[in-house]
């Protein structure tokens, strides 16, 4: 990948122009003048400018994900986030919302401030989620008017769930007043107990204690009903499972205001994949059933799982190479995210490009309250060209984050990110 | 790989007159049955021995013990082999403590397999004597070992194989040699 | 000599395989009769018996099996305060494979943990127990036991009683004795039956007497005091009261059936001690057999060279 300021005057030519806001795509060209959209569709560039040929590929927003790890401070070893920026540019993404479940958490106005100083000049931009109660304890509600003022977007004590109820309703409320979503990590610690994987016959095979999917949905079902009556943007993250798919559905159907991501490992592997006792398939909530991840594919087609989010969670070498019970939970996704979803979504399960594309741009945008209409002339680029036919083996090569525990090296996926333009630097990803 | 060419050495009658051979000096040698055990190797030793003992009981008006030995666990060549062993089991009478053990194999040949069975038997106890007789002694040792009691030598080539067949296990009693012509197995 | 070139689970082993291993340690059976118990057959091999978990019983059957191969053995037991810092398994494998070892003998609290080893070793490794997950060499002593009492295991009723979920005993057992054509039902308390584990092709009741007028044998697991703390059942009492194998409970039933324990037996609580000493139990007879069948396996995976499959 070969990371360079953007050219005075630029035009994307010759590609398909895919504008995830209205879902229509068509033949054109993108010119860039400054760092800044000058034109799209029919465009009037004078002979200086710097043509990139986009023909037989997407030209479209770029991807935003709305929930990473980029573990500063704390746990600089694992990610930084300049090392986080890279993965993400590589992986097409323009915008990406750290979680605040670092050492220290982001849960004062301070560490908030700090972690939107030190994102100000990577390339790509760096939102920051703050906790919802203070040291994620779960307990005392953090200053949330104050660090959304200092650049929280969301609040959530992810990787924590909020186990409390009327914490979690009071987070709500407050939330309200404030106007950021909360997320609240989904997964009764009860039910939950020691499980490692998912509970079913596979984890029965392994003699891995299984984390059944009620210990997610039970949670979900808590939280919008909370969420109902506090009339306030509750955000589900990582949808693991068909019965909580079901509940957003029908939530969903009376108008209540509640939103839901799901990641690209939830869609991509499922509980059989765990044969290996392979540790970077350990991720919490557990990767699910068969029919889940059916359930999954179902729900993002149909709306009720409104966007992709890849969770990306590096640990170190040594720690995921430890025995499975032992190793932490998560894995890296940003690189492999695209290739992934594609290759599910679109080349397996016949979802339109289109849609897919919103739910990587516009749906997350939404839901953070961000700019969604990054074609409009003036706006700061931040625009991906996607090649989404090709077939490519994913190695060690294609990650730029500090970590490797990504269970799709060696795999093949199909789709790649070619060119990241976002805040004045253009990333030819190769 | 076919033989070339099979030579029959020993029919039945040969075979019949050799036992009968070999069971008259081995009581001539050990001066009568007295404290006689006959030890049939796995698996062609073991019919062997019981035709020796029905002439050697017949002969000397006795019922001396027998036993069988597998010697499968003390081969020094199960490594190169490729095959699932085919355990059949040791059964040894009693005791053979202070008794004169005579091993009874088909083909004396490199030496590696009457090692084997010595070692099985001093596993099970301490004989006076052991002695041996075979069928057939082919050469080729690999080791200092001697038969006792020899049938029929036979001088053979390496990679010619010998073959002997009993009614007990093969439905007829006879001693062929595989010859093995090497242009033609190419 | 063997399809698969390390031991780790009977998930999927063929029944051919197993049926070759019981048959060879049925040849070592008889040198365990001998007055001189030991053949040549492993000379110049070493094995290191790998032990991160406390299990004298299954160390010292593996051990003497080594030894009666004539094999060399070293013994390694890790604490599991050294294991906690997790880093410790790679060093250990890899100064393992530096040291020239043949076998890998392991027992390791964490499931997966000897197919985890097969990544960082050349060494053949044979699992000794992977924390609730497999136990193969007992599964196959077991069904050793069984053929030796009834001269065959294909169509036969074998009940499995107790705590399955935290038994990697039971999960050896099911996958070996359905491979190997008999049936399988599992009986204990609901809350110590893994969830799905009718998919892997068994019965489940929680009525033991049911499970007792059925079967021709019952594997009596052992019942862990330490389960009844975290309230998966509630009292010894009460356990003993419904799944317990009492002298009193046989007597109630006309069919003679064998049993089986895996051992260390809770005399009083999953088994009364009249039974266990009974006619009818095969436990002692396990236990020779565990030598047999673990001389067996290691004969067959260190013995010869490998098939190409």
């Amino acid at each position: 990948m070969n990371v360079t300021k953007q050219p005075k005057t630029l035009v994307l030519k010759g590609g398909t122009i895919v504008d995830p806001l209205t879902k229509k795509s068509y033949p054109g060209d993108v010119l860039i003048k400054d760092g800044k959209i000058a034109g799209v569709g029919e465009v009037m560039a004078d002979k200086s400018a710097t043509v990139i040929d986009c023909s037989g590929k997407i030209v479209t927003h770029g991807f935003c994900d709305i929930h990473v790890h980029f573990r500063e401070p704390g746990r600089e070893d694992k990610e930084t986030l300049s090392t986080g920026s890279r993965a993400a540019i590589a992986g097409g993404f323009t915008c990406v919302c750290v979680m605040p479940n670092t050492t220290p958490p982001l849960d004062s106005p301070e560490t908030i401030r700090y972690t939107v100083e030190k994102a100000e000049n990577l390339p790509v931009y760096v939102h920051p989620i703050g906790a919802v109660t203070k040291g994620q304890k779960g307990k005392e509600l953090t200053e949330m008017a104050a660090m959304k003022r200092e650049g929280a977007v969301a609040f959530s004590d992810d990787g924590v769930p909020i186990s409390d109820a009327t914490v979690m309703r009071l987070a709500l409320d407050y939330g309200k007043m404030v106007g950021a979503p909360v997320i609240n990590h989904s997964e009764d610690v009860g039910l939950r107990n020691d499980g490692l994987m998912n509970e079913g016959a596979f984890s029965t095979k392994l003699g891995l204690p299984g984390n059944p999917d009620i210990a997610e949905s039970t949670m979900v079902n808590r939280d919008i009903e909370i969420a109902k009556i506090a009339g306030s943007n509750l955000h589900i993250p990582h949808t693991s499972t068909q019965k909580s798919v079901e509940h957003i559905r029908r939530m969903k159907k009376q108008n209540i205001h509640i939103t839901a991501e799901v990641t690209p490992h939830h869609l991509y592997f499922t509980d059989a994949d765990l044969v290996t006792y392979d540790t970077n398939l350990k991720v919490a909530p557990p990767v699910r059933s068969a029919d889940d991840k059916k359930a999954l594919i179902a729900g993002l087609k149909d709306g009720t799982i409104d966007c992709i989010a890849t969770d990306h969670a590096p640990h170190t070498i040594e720690d995921k190479e430890k025995t499975f019970d032992l190793a932490p939970f998560g894995m890296i996704g940003l690189e492999s995210c695209f290739g992934a979803v594609n290759k599910v979504l679109v080349k397996e399960s016949g979802w339109d490009v289109e849609s897919l594309i919103s739910a990587m741009t516009v749906n997350p945008r939404r839901i953070m309250g961000f700019e969604t209409d990054l074609f409009s002339i003036g706006t700061k680029a931040e625009i991906t060209v996607l090649d989404t036919t090709i077939e490519w083996r994913f190695t060690e090569e294609d990650i730029y984050s500090r970590s490797k525990n990504s269970p799709y090296v060696g795999r093949t996926l199909v789709g790649k990110p070619q060119l990241t333009l976002s805040k004045g630097m253009m990333a030819e990803i190769g | 790989m076919t033989p070339s060419k099979i030579k029959l050495f020993m029919d039945a009658t040969a075979i019949s007159r050799s036992v009968t051979r070999l069971s008259h000096e081995i009581l001539e040698q050990n001066h009568g049955a007295e404290d006689i055990v006959l030890v049939g190797i796995q698996t062609r030793g073991e019919p062997l021995a019981e035709r020796i003992k029905a002439l050697v009981d017949e002969y000397a008006k006795t019922n001396i013990p027998i036993g069988s030995v597998d010697i499968t666990f003390h081969r020094d060549d199960f490594r190169e082999r490729l095959v699932v062993p085919q355990v059949k089991g040791t059964n040894l009478p009693e005791s053979i403590d202070d008794k004169t053990v005579v091993l009874v194999d088909d083909v004396l040949y490199t030496g590696r397999t009457i090692r084997a069975a010595i070692e099985v038997l001093l596993s099970f106890g301490r004989p006076s004597k052991i002695q041996l007789a075979v069928l057939v002694d082919r050469g080729h040792r690999e080791m200092p070992i001697k038969a006792d009691f020899v049938g029929k030598n036979i001088p053979t080539h390496e990679g010619q194989h010998v073959n002997v067949l009993l009614e007990e296990i093969d439905k007829k009693d006879a001693v062929e040699l595989r010859i093995y012509d090497e242009e033609a197995s190419c | 000599m063997l399809k698969q070139r390390h031991l780790l689970g009977l998930e999927g082993y063929p029944a051919e395989d197993i049926q070759t291993i019981i048959d060879t340690a049925f040849g070592f059976r008889e040198v365990l009769d001998r007055p001189i118990k030991k053949v040549p057959s492993l000379q110049g091999k070493t094995i290191v018996n790998l032990f991160y978990e406390n299990s004298t019983r299954t160390r010292i059957s593996f051990e003497l099996a080594q030894k009666r191969l004539s094999a060399d053995t070293v013994n390694f037991s890790a604490s599991t305060s050294s294991l906690k810092k997790g880093e410790s398994f790679k060093d250990t494998a890899q100064n393992i494979e530096a040291m020239k070892i043949d076998a890998i003998v392991m027992r390791h609290p964490s499931p997966g943990a000897s197919l985890h080893m097969t990544k960082h070793v050349d060494a053949i490794v044979i699992n000794a127990g992977d924390g609730t997950h497999e136990h193969p060499t007992q599964a196959i002593l077991d069904m050793m036991s069984i053929q030796e009492k009834f001269g065959k295991i294909k169509g036969l009723k074998i009940g499995i009683i107790g705590d399955i979920s935290h038994s990697r005993v039971a999960l050896s057992n099911i996958h070996g004795l359905i491979a190997m054509g008999a049936e399988v039902t599992l009986c204990g308390p609901p809350t110590l039956i893994p969830p799905n584990i009718e998919e892997l092709g068994v019965n489940v009741s929680y009525n033991v007497d049911e499970v007792l007028d059925w079967a021709d044998a019952v594997n009596v697991l052992r019942i862990q005091m330490e389960r009844m703390g975290i309230g998966l059942f509630p009292s010894i009492r009460e356990y003993r009261n419904l799944f317990g194998i009492t002298t009193e409970r046989l007597q109630n039933h006309e069919k003679e059936i064998v049993i089986m324990h895996p051992g260390p037996m809770n005399r009083g609580t999953e088994i009364d001690s009249s039974v266990a000493d009974s006619k009818n139990a095969i436990i002692l007879d396990q236990v020779l057999n565990g030598v047999a069948s673990r001389m067996a396996i290691l004969y067959l995976l260190l013995g010869g060279k490998q098939l190409e499959v």
